[in-house]
């Protein structure tokens, strides 16, 4: 693949026909305090029958189609060993095949990352996302991370020497502990390892977390202006090192766009495995069941893992998804229904949306979620997003 | 019907809380008039607000048979009165169905405000007053102490006060006796032509307009073509009967007689409270004096949350104003709040009746702006009522701006009199009379301006004098005053909702207040939001609302979507509940706390 641009139109929109495929590691050493993904502590006796589980589940899948993207997400993939990891990329290559120059990435914590694993990864395995998240040690602390700052560096230069394509760092900003000093210094040592690629996200208080019962008892909660002003700072530094903006909040130098991200949001396909595995496939989004007994069990007893499926408006989703990106989406008949009434007008005027040729683009991506608003109502008519159909089986979450 | 001098008619005229409604219940009960099964307590409140707050709002008419111990039965009506501040209008037309009233004061309390302006009213209509300390089996009563001051008042002997206690009926044989040897018989001709008084009404959804009649001379009966002397209104009796404290049809109602009054009329509008009902065949000459007539003290702007209610409201209003004829209102068109009613009340307690009602009874949602009295505009074409705010003319033509006074009675411990004099001077008050009814307990008499006091001068008056004090009102006409409008401003625009008229002393705490409330109630938007109190063009408060800079989801990936596209349905569905006002988005929730007043 060329070296594109990461926030290239025909990069973006390319994305729609490619095929991506994901695999759930739930397993963690610990549960991060802000963290509301499907994940379990300690229960990693169960890891070889689950990852026999999950490769069960991809030999039964009826889809068909080689995958462009293949991502191991979590959890903490690293908690497996290099042998599991290997077993299940090869499940997929095996079943649905892999296209030349198919993107095979997972993600990672920098205290598991030795160099037995990341030899072990290399020959299958072209990009690794460390899950940095801040290189001050307070910060570190607050969010529950077990890895210190040097962690990170010897982390990446592991990955340099076995051959990796591409490295990414994830940040987390925000925390209401972290000054924007330290923002600034967690950014300079980041950018100083070269990555590839870089995610900054702002610390959300998610339902249901640790994070969110202590906000509830009085601990303070991220401000959302002094995240306003990390979120600018991130912008400035990361364009000064050579990574441009692709995506609210992603990173990327030229030819180093996430591919299984892209697609994701270009509204492509993916197949998806493991539990609260979330899948789509033409307009049709399913998802496994959330909790890892109940997901065991149904694969062991030859069921399908499946929880619930909805039906949600494509086009309403291809905005919402697409106008996420910097390289905007293609303008439709909800858009410009959306462009033509009062609440396009107000967000048009505040400089927030804009037209750039036949495309509709957020210019200001901290009020994306104003835009992603306005299409969801009946502003957008027949672009309504809630008018999808939806049939849960079982609770997702 | 019964012989006249077989009849007595009366009320029991109290403070709030002095037992008024238990000594009610005690005469029925021991009159037999209730059965122990059918006892329940306070049997006359019978709306549900009169028994959860405590107190009587509308007057009712009982009939109780009393048979003397010495032998001879005796038709008692009790017409119950209200019995807090905002209701004296209530009080005298209950007043002018009866011969004789029962003062009743409470033992622990000794003489509050409104006994003395209820005995008062009593007095000016000419009544025979039986006094009555209550309470008597409370530990902390002090009932010959009580009994001397409510003497001293009324220029009696001590030894003409009842003691009774409502709650165990002592001393409650003794009250009949005195009701049938010390108030006098109806007068009234059972010849003369038919002259009675309708001194309440109220609508039901089955029989239409149900009147409350006192029957003066002549008779009324079931099929009788009678006429509504005022109102100018013929129709034909359908049903007559008394309250016992059940309806219970008779075939007519003789001279001081008390009873209901059912005809084919079905429009509560066209019944006036204080008319004389006379027959059509025979009519009489001259009409009952009626008395005076309710005037709102209070206005507030009504509106529903939900703009397609506006016809329920007025359906609401319009079924309440048959119980009511103290409640007015017209329609209002705000900016703001949409198509509403400026309603019209007899003060705060009364407007919160009423919403309340509205709210329970007929399950409206609804906004009420900020609560004003009825202001003068003295302008070069004449004289205007100020009802709104919006209504006070701009500039040139306005000469001066008058507002209502009202002549504030409380009586206090003395202990309390500096506390309660700096309270009337914060609100601008004028000290009038102080007089010691006795060396303990002081009355201070004060020229206020209304608007000072029918906000939370009562409240204000309670916690500073920890219950002790009590106060009674009433007006005393109107007075120049240095008023001026305040208006808010939301991003440049005034909104209607918020205006008030204030003394200029007072309108920079309003203004201050206000943006300060509002800056906390309205979300941050795309841009600025200044918010501004102004007076004229002259800007006296501001605070800003920041734009907003950050509105979105950090993370949202394959398996984000569908949960995140829910999350940012259910804070759009949040949205539809604001209101736009130009450019800005206000919450619903916003016009109702920035206008709350009971959060100084």
């Amino acid at each position: 693949m060329p070296e594109l641009a990461p926030d290239d139109i025909g990069l973006a929109d390319s994305a729609l026909g490619w095929m991506g495929a994901y695999l759930h590691v739930p397993f963690c050493a610990r549960v991060c305090p802000y963290c509301d993904f499907a994940v379990v502590a300690g229960a990693e006796e169960t890891a070889g029958r689950y990852v026999d589980a999950l490769i069960a589940e991809i030999e039964r899948s009826q889809d068909q189609g080689p995958v462009h993207a293949l991502h191991i997400g979590g959890g903490t993939p690293s908690r497996l060993s290099a042998q599991a990891l290997v077993r299940m990329v090869d499940a997929v290559a095996t079943r649905f095949g892999l296209t030349d120059n198919a993107e095979v990435s997972l993600e990672v914590n920098p205290e598991d990352w030795t160099p037995a694993l990341a030899e072990g990864l290399a020959a299958r395995f072209d990009r690794v996302s460390f899950g940095a998240q801040s290189f001050d040690p307070t910060v570190l602390d607050y969010l529950g991370r077990r890895h210190s700052p040097a962690d990170v560096e010897r982390a990446v230069s592991l990955a340099r020497a076995a051959g990796f394509r591409s490295v990414n760092l994830d940040l987390i900003f925000g925390a209401p502990v972290e000054s924007l000093h330290s923002w600034e210094r967690t950014l300079a040592s980041a950018l100083g390892l070269g990555p590839d690629h870089l995610s900054c996200y702002a610390l959300t208080v998610e339902r249901g977390t640790a994070l969110s019962r202590a906000v509830a008892a009085g601990s303070p909660a991220p401000n959302p202006d002094a995240q306003a002003d990390a979120y600018e700072t991130a912008c400035s530094m990361t364009a000064a090192a050579g990574l441009r903006r692709y995506e609210v909040s992603n990173f990327a130098r030229p030819g180093h766009a996430a591919r299984y991200n892209l697609l994701t949001w270009a509204g492509g396909d993916y197949y998806a495995f493991g539990n609260a595995a979330h899948r789509h496939r033409q307009g049709r989004r399913g998802w496994n069941l959330r909790r890892l007994d109940a997901y065991l069990v149904a694969i062991e007893a030859g069921n399908s893992p499946e929880a619930g499926r909805e039906f949600p408006d494509r086009e309403a989703e291809r905005l919402y998804l697409g106008l996420r990106r910097v390289a905007g989406a293609r303008i439709g008949e909800a858009a410009a229904r959306l462009l033509a009434s009062p609440e396009g007008q107000r967000l048009t005027s505040a400089g927030v949306l804009a037209v750039q040729g036949e495309r509709l683009v957020v210019l200001r991506p901290l009020l994306t979620d104003e835009v992603s608003r306005a299409l969801l109502g009946p502003t957008a008519g027949s672009g309504s997003l809630s008018a999808g159909v939806s049939v849960a089986l079982a609770p997702n979450r | 019907m019964t012989e006249t001098s077989r009849i007595r008619n009366f009320s029991i005229i109290a403070h709030i809380d002095h037992g008024k409604s238990t000594l009610a219940d005690r005469l029925l009960e021991h009159a037999g008039a209730v059965s122990p099964r059918e006892m329940r307590e306070q049997v006359l409140d019978s709306m549900d607000l009169e028994r959860e707050r405590g107190i009587t709002i509308k007057a009712q008419a009982v009939r109780i048979n009393y048979r003397r111990p010495g032998g001879g039965t005796y038709l008692l009506n009790l017409i119950d009165t209200p019995g807090h501040v905002d209701f004296s209008y209530e009080v005298s037309r209950s007043l002018a169905a009866v011969e004789g009233a029962i003062l009743l004061v409470d033992a622990t309390q000794g003489v509050e405000a409104q006994t003395l302006a209820n005995a008062y009213l009593a007095i000016e209509a000419g009544l025979e007053m039986i006094p009555v300390v209550n309470k008597i089996d409370m530990a902390a009563a002090e009932p010959e102490r009580v009994a001397a001051q409510v003497a001293a008042v009324l220029g009696i002997a001590p030894s003409e006060v009842l003691a009774v206690s409502a709650k165990t009926g002592q001393g409650v044989p003794e009250l009949f006796e005195a009701i049938v040897e010390r108030l006098p018989p109806p007068e009234g001709s059972a010849t003369a032509p038919l002259r009675a008084l309708v001194f309440d009404s109220y609508y039901d959804s089955y029989r239409g307009v149900v009147c409350y009649i006192r029957v003066k001379d002549g008779e009324i009966a079931t099929g009788d073509r009678i006429r509504f002397m005022e109102g100018e209104l013929t129709d034909q009796v359908d049903e007559v009967g008394v309250l016992s404290p059940r309806p219970i049809q008779v075939g007519s109602l003789g001279p001081g007689e008390s009873g209901y009054l059912i005809t084919g009329i079905k429009e509560i509008q066209k019944i006036r409270v204080g008319d004389t009902v006379t027959r059509f065949d025979r009519p009489a000459g001259q009409p009952l004096p009626g008395y005076r007539e309710p005037k709102s003290m209070v206005f507030s702007g009504l509106f529903p949350t939900d703009g397609d209610d506006f016809g329920r409201l007025r359906e609401a209003l319009d079924k309440l104003k048959l119980n009511d004829a103290s409640l007015s209102f017209v329609p209002e068109n705000s900016r703001a709040l949409g198509f509403g009613f400026r309603c019209g009340f007899l003060g705060l307690l009364h407007m919160d009746i009423v919403r309340e009602r509205l709210e329970r009874e007929h399950d409206l949602e609804l906004v009420a702006t900020a609560p004003s009295v009825a202001f003068r505009a003295i302008t070069s074409g004449g004289t205007l009522e100020i009802r709104s705010p919006q209504d006070l003319p701009e500039g040139g033509q306005l000469l001066a701006v008058e507002e209502p006074y009202v002549r504030v009675m409380v009586i206090s411990p003395t202990e309390y009199l500096g506390t309660v004099m700096e309270l009337a001077q914060q609100r601008r008050g004028e000290l009038g009379k102080l007089t010691y009814i006795t060396p303990e307990r002081v009355e201070i008499d004060y020229q206020l301006p209304l608007s000072e006091v029918v906000f939370d001068f009562f409240d204000q008056l309670k916690s500073r004098t920890r219950g002790f004090a009590s106060m009674d009102y009433e007006p005393a006409g109107y007075r120049p005053s240095d008023l001026v409008r305040v208006d808010i401003l939301l991003n440049s625009i005034p909104v209607d909702a918020f205006s008030t008229i204030v003394h200029r002393d007072k309108a920079f705490n309003y203004g201050k207040v206000m943006v300060t409330r509002l800056r906390a109630l309205i979300p941050r938007q795309l841009f600025d939001i200044p918010i501004q109190a102004a007076i004229g063009g002259r800007i006296i408060a501001r605070e800003t609302v920041k734009a907003k800079r950050k509105d979105v989801l950090a993370k949202c990936y394959g398996g984000d979507i569908s949960r995140k596209r829910k999350l940012l349905e259910r804070q759009k569905e949040g949205k539809k509940r604001m209101k736009m006002l130009g450019m800005v988005e206000v919450p619903q929730e916003a016009f109702i706390t920035a206008l709350r007043i009971d959060q100084e």
